[in-house]
């Protein structure tokens, strides 16, 4: 497969982490924002490539691990009522909310449906005019415009049924809370690839620039990976922080021009609620005014009141998974983990999320070295 | 955080495309790429193509894996 | 003969008797099958082999087969896996009213042409009819009995250090061929299920080989589940390598768009075996002769360290850990 089989030749791997070892000779710590990475990196076992002096922490960048469970139960309250049928992407079903999880209420009934796009949900409320098709909308940028672009087609064919619950969430704002809690010192950033194939290279430039730490913005495959890494090492050895971009086969400065567009046509920026961190301001996207009969959260306030009411969100007991997307422990250091906690019997996000810290964690066996 | 996959534009109609990679066919979104012409590669994600793969950089990054094997077999 | 299935089909009248009599028996005859006893009544000597397994996919029609050729392979191969010879078969049909008789017929001749296949017949059965929205269309079981040859003794339980492991074929086919039709999926490719009877395969590696160690057809939760299976059973270590486990580039691009490892993916024509060292080279001419084993390969082998466990060396060079699959397989997005 083009642009794939090429990026991941254990030779050049080889290569290219005898480089690093070579340039590597301060201990640093690098954070892997985004949570694809995080599962590259298992799949792959790029850590026994990579030096001593390097430890890697995972981040935030997970929108499954990152949405709040008063949010989840939003949506699972949505499930219950008839006449709705919920479309999600396969990632959420899993994750357990306050009382439930969107698996165990389509168990007792509720309509959810799988989808891989949002334009399946288009589909399917085109042919059920009488249910409403609520999408649940998790992501970042790169998810952003493809919900933003659904609403505007849902418009321009009068599709009066579907709605959007936004769970979407903006990474600089995110990244720049995370720099001032400063909980752990970070020498350098793998900066999410496809979420800058929209945003660009430009929102990063306070994070050399105020915060002192390398970003290097990645591709996805080992081999940008590990590409990703060599240019972190040499800016942070030579003492020159800035933001580069590694995956030029992807990302533009300037980013996607029409995305961007989109987005700004349909979504207003507001606070949003990251599970570990809490409200971030300026870091969520709603759905605004002109587009507002689309957003689920006005067509279906009542319902969620009342849910919120009823059924307030709390926490499980013991579960650190906000820790973890901070990159404040490891999943070893949850008692949980491995015990109470697996992917069979999840008790937080992260052990549930293909790209969760836990689950990538869990499966590919940290402790395998 | 995500999942994009590179695929080839096989036709365009309208504003969406007919897809192909590895003799898998999918028919997908190009609204977030209007630029895009058939024989193109994008990258796709939850069935919108959300970029055009820049080939020339592509060859240039592989360009810079060769170089980087080089160096490293004169030390 | 209406179009479509009615409760009435399901009652014990007449209507009953001629759905049994009008679509199933012609098919399927068999002297044993059409004496249509409460029983079918044979005899057999040895060790007898005994399995069961219903079949509930959805789609009931996909690329490769359908509901009913799964049923048959399903239950051949169970009993293969065991080194039993298949015999006879039990075929138990659930299917919900409006089912339409063309499809009923479909899978009825599916069904029959796997049967002859594997050289087994079916010899009772059973018909029920269910209310609108009690069944996915249809339901089928089956059970199926099978002889042991003398001397072999084929379990998940008997890998040894220093054996080797030996896949049949290519993975990932059935998995990918049945998620391309579900909606909200919409991929098109032109690959198919698997979905085959392997007792003759079963029968070939068995015959060079009767110190076979162990034989297992990796269905749900692909061939990952079915090494974690051996690794636990056997108390012995397994390890992989990535390179060597064939996969269809199909595959591959559609497990790179739904964010799946093929190593997950259900399998319905494929198989593992675990022979001594010496035997390998000679078990994998033999599979390489049959249709269903002209990809295989050796991935691995068993050890004493990490015992439990499974490891892969990945295309990239260092190994992981593989565990079973937990959950359901769902597409990803991030």
């Amino acid at each position: 497969m083009k642009f794939i089989d090429e990026y991941q030749n254990s030779e050049l791997a080889k290569k290219l982490a005898q480089r690093i070892a070579g340039h590597s000779v301060r201990s640093i710590r690098l954070m892997e924002f985004c949570g694809g990475h995080t599962h590259a990196i298992m799949r792959y076992g790029i850590r026994q490539l990579l030096p001593e002096t390097i430890e890697m922490k995972s981040g935030p960048g997970c929108p499954v691990c990152v949405t709040a469970i008063g949010d989840l139960d939003k949506a699972i309250a949505l499930a219950h009522s008839p006449k709705v049928i919920i479309t999600t992407f396969g990632d959420m079903m899993r994750v357990p909310g306050s009382y439930s999880s969107l698996q165990q209420a389509k168990a007792e009934g509720a309509n959810i449906r799988v989808v891989y796009s949002t334009m399946d949900a288009l589909e399917m409320a085109k042919a059920s005019p009488n249910k409403s098709v609520i999408f649940i909308g998790i992501g970042f940028e790169t998810t952003a415009p493809t919900i933003a672009a659904s609403i505007v087609k849902a418009e321009k064919e009068r599709i009066g049924n579907f709605y959007v619950l936004s769970f979407l969430k903006l990474t600089p704002p995110v990244m720049k809370a995370l720099l001032g809690l400063g909980e752990i010192k970070l020498d350098g950033i793998i900066g999410p690839g496809h979420v800058c194939v929209i945003t660009g290279s430009h929102p990063y430039g306070f994070i050399p620039e105020k915060y002192g730490v390398a970003y290097v913005i990645s591709g996805f495959e080992p081999l940008d990976i590990l590409l990703s890494v060599d240019k972190l090492v040499q800016q942070i050895e030579t003492g020159s922080p800035k933001v580069e971009i590694a995956y030029r086969r992807g990302v533009k400065p300037e980013g996607n021009r029409k995305a961007l567009e989109l987005m700004q046509q349909v979504f207003e920026i507001d606070g949003a609620d990251w599970r570990g961190i809490g409200i971030v301001p300026q870091s969520g996207l709603k759905i605004n005014k002109e587009y507002q009969h689309f957003d689920a959260n006005n067509a279906f306030s009542g319902l969620l009141r009342s849910a919120r009411n009823d059924k307030p969100a709390k926490e499980p007991k013991g579960c650190r998974c906000g820790d973890v997307v901070r990159g404040a422990a490891t999943p070893l250091e949850c008692k949980l983990f491995g015990k109470a906690c697996t992917p069979e019997k999840p008790i937080g996000p992260c052990m549930v999320s293909s790209e969760g810290a836990c689950a990538a964690y869990y499966q590919y066996g940290a402790s395998y070295e | 955080m995500c999942l994009a996959v590179p695929v080839k534009v096989v036709s365009i109609e309208g504003d969406e495309a007919e897809t192909e990679i590895g003799g898998v066919r999918r028919r997908v979104s190009v609204a977030l790429t209007p630029e895009v012409k058939a024989g193109d590669y994008v990258l796709l994600h939850t069935g919108y193509a959300i970029g055009v793969v820049d080939e020339v950089e592509a060859k240039e990054t592989l360009k810079l894996f060769e170089e980087i094997i080089k160096l490293s077999e004169v030390h | 003969m209406n179009d479509t299935i009615l409760l009435a089909h399901g009652s014990g009248g007449k209507l009953s008797h001629d759905l049994v009599e009008r679509k199933f028996l012609p098919l399927l005859a068999n002297p044993l099958l059409d004496k249509l006893d409460d029983s079918a009544i044979f005899e057999a000597n040895g060790r007898l082999a005994f399995t069961t397994d219903s079949y509930v996919v959805n789609p009931i029609f996909f690329p490769g087969g359908d509901i009913g050729r799964l049923a048959v392979c399903g239950t051949v191969n169970d009993l293969s896996m065991n080194g039993a010879k298949p015999l006879y078969l039990s075929l138990s049909v659930i299917i919900e009213e409006g089912l339409l008789m063309a499809d009923l017929e479909h899978i009825v001749r599916s069904i029959k042409a796997a049967a002859d296949e594997a050289q087994v017949n079916i010899i009772t059965g059973d018909t029920k009819i269910v209310n609108r929205g009690q069944a996915d269309k249809l339901f089928i079981t089956t059970s199926g009995i099978g002889i042991i040859p003398a001397g072999i003794d084929i379990s998940g339980a008997n890998a040894k250090a220093g054996d080797r492991v030996i896949l049949s074929g290519t993975i990932g086919d059935h998995g990918i061929a049945i998620m391309s039709q579900r909606e909200g999926l919409r991929f098109e490719t032109l690959l198919e299920s698997d979905c085959a009877p392997l007792n003759k395969l079963v029968a070939q590696i068995v015959e060079a080989c009767p110190n076979t160690h162990c034989l297992r057809d990796p269905t749900r939760g692909g061939l990952a589940t079915t090494l974690n299976e051996f690794a636990k059973q056997s108390n012995v270590g397994i390890a992989v390598e990535e390179d060597k486990i064939p996969v269809k580039k199909e595959v591959k691009a559609a497990c790179e768009l739904l964010g799946l490892d093929p190593i997950y993916v259900a399998n319905e024509g494929k198989l593992v075996a675990i022979v001594e060292p010496g035997d390998a080279n000679k078990v994998l001419t033999q599979m390489k002769q049959n249709c269903y084993g002209r990809d295989a390969a050796i991935i691995g082998e068993v050890t004493n360290e990490h015992t439990g466990r499974v490891i892969m060396k990945t295309r990239l060079g260092p190994s992981r850990i593989i565990d079973m699959l937990s959950g359901e397989l769902l597409p990803r997005i991030c």
